[in-house]
């Protein structure tokens, strides 16, 4: 499923619950002129400069402890990997926060490298879509989440537009949001760059504050006239967001959505996120609500709650 | 005329050595160490001597700083007349930590418009030395300059391998 059809998907699975939206819960989401902490740092990502060595991987595999790869992070072997049927590339999930892939550019005869991992938007989709508020956007320019919160009902996984957020199911009954978090708690919000931009051999990756970057890449395309094409992708997309781009080649070609619009996805699911306070009123009652159910159940047959329950008995019950 | 030619001559010594930093050969280190950021991969011996012969001008590596100055046209702007200066190597300019919080506070101070994307050490070497290897057809593997230690054996998880998943399949085709 693309970006955009997710996205509708998320529209449309609200249309049929619009009409009993609570009226005031919009209020709350009208956050469409806020663009980021001012100070907030981020990452210029110089696709002419990524010679595809995998440092990054090995470094963010480190840092945030996941565990070993099927294969060693020099394996050029990864480059080859395609799923649905050779039309999609690595992407990265809850064993690895970022992949680098590789693209054969129609307008090049050079292969192009790209990092891929969360991009931090300054409007992030997965926190407006999240009715838990598992999410936040630090001041430094991190998009974290607080995993004690998350109730695994994967929202943000589907409101993405760059596909990031990944599932852990080591406890099924603690699934949990696993992503890239710009190593805030190790890193960032003790001045650090992130591992990835530390390990980087050729300075693909470059750390400052959003602004600086925004004159950085700026710079480096006037400098040097045809070593770029003209934009800072991320500058603007989406909302704008911490992690940007720079390409030698057009974005749509190293698996960019080119026109990905200037909208935060927020104003895409507003109406969606509408519905989600009133979820949050009606479930627990709901809840309540079968659950008396049950017990008054139980109560007819004379048995106590839980003492002589087999799971046998509680399959029946289903 | 051997006057004038002499005159000439003794004009551009005083001058050269005016200038006093102008690097000539006798200063010229014959190896470099490149050993400030060994970690996953040994450090770097590299013969300055033997790469001299090879490059036609210094400014090749060394921008303005020392020998035939830059015809660099993004650097002529301001250093066309630029004198040679103290300090040459990489590491006296290009820092080995470009993104700590001190030197990004540094650089925000900076009054030199041009040098805001001063790269760091690690990556001058790389794009440096590999940038001039593929066109020259020299070494551009990681460990044909520099080998890589223990400590880089695991960083890269250089024994993974494939996780056997066969006893999955097995215990389902016996059900
Ligand atoms: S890239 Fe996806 S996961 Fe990262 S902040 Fe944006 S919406 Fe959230
Ligand atoms: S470490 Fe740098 S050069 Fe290597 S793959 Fe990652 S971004 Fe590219």
């Amino acid at each position: 499923m693309s970006g955009i059809s997710r996205r509708r998907f998320l529209a449309a699975s609200v249309a049929g619950c619009a009409a009993t939206t609570l009226a005031g819960t919009k209020k709350a989401l009208a956050s469409g002129s806020f663009s980021g902490y001012p100070e907030g740092m981020g990452v210029l990502v110089d696709l002419t400069r990524c010679v595809g060595c995998r440092s990054c991987e090995a470094a963010c595999n480190k840092e945030q402890q996941l565990p070993a790869p099927e294969l060693p992070f020099d394996d050029k072997s990864v480059f080859d990997q395609t799923f649905h049927d050779g039309k999609q590339l690595r992407r990265p999930d809850e064993n690895a926060y970022t992949v680098v892939n590789r693209y054969q550019p129609a307008s090049s005869d050079q292969p192009v490298y790209r990092k891929v991992q969360c991009n931090h938007c300054s409007e992030p989709a997965c926190l407006t879509s999240c009715f838990v508020n598992a999410y936040t956007k630090t001041k430094e320019g991190a998009v974290i989440y607080n995993s004690k919160v998350c109730v695994g009902c994967r929202n943000c996984m589907i409101a993405c537009p760059f596909h990031i957020p990944g599932y852990s199911y080591s406890s099924a009954f603690d699934p949990v949001v696993k992503k890239c978090i710009f190593c805030h708690e190790t890193r960032l919000k003790n001045g650090l760059p992130p591992a990835c931009v530390e390990i980087c051999p050729q300075e693909a990756l470059t750390f400052g504050k959003r602004k600086e970057l925004l004159k950085i890449g700026n710079n480096r395309i006037q400098t040097h006239p045809g070593r770029y094409v003209n934009r800072i992708y991320g500058e603007k997309e989406l909302g704008g967001t911490s992690w940007m781009y720079l390409s030698p080649v057009p974005f749509s070609e190293v698996g960019f959505d080119p026109n990905p619009g200037n909208d935060p996805i927020i104003n895409q699911v507003k109406d969606f996120l509408g519905t989600v306070p009133m979820v949050l009123a009606i479930w627990p009652a709901m809840f309540a609500g079968f659950h008396l159910l049950a017990k008054k159940h139980d109560g007819h047959e004379g048995h106590d709650q839980t003492a002589d329950k087999t799971p046998g008995d509680e399959g029946d019950e289903q | 005329m051997n006057a004038k030619l002499f005159g000439v001559t003794l004009i551009m010594a005083v001058s050269i050595l005016a200038t006093g930093s102008l690097s000539l050969a006798g200063d010229m280190p014959e190896q470099v160490s490149l050993d400030t950021m060994v970690k996953y991969f040994s450090g770097v011996k590299f013969d300055h001597a033997m790469h001299t012969e090879l490059g036609e001008d210094c400014s090749r590596c060394h921008h303005h700083t020392t020998g035939t100055g830059t015809t660099d046209s993004r650097c002529v702007s301001c250093h066309a007349d630029s004198d040679g200066v103290a300090n040459v190597a990489c590491r006296d300019c290009h820092v080995v930590d470009p993104f700590s919080a001190e030197h990004l506070n540094q650089k925000a101070l900076s009054r030199y418009q041009f040098h805001i994307d001063k790269p760091g050490l690690k990556a001058v070497y790389h794009w440096n030395c590999v940038g001039c290897h593929e066109t020259m057809s020299g070494p551009t593997g990681c460990q044909t300059c520099h080998t890589r230690t223990p400590d880089g054996d695991a960083f890269f998880h250089a024994d993974a391998s494939p996780v056997d998943t066969n006893w999955v399949k097995q215990l389902f085709d016996l059900k």
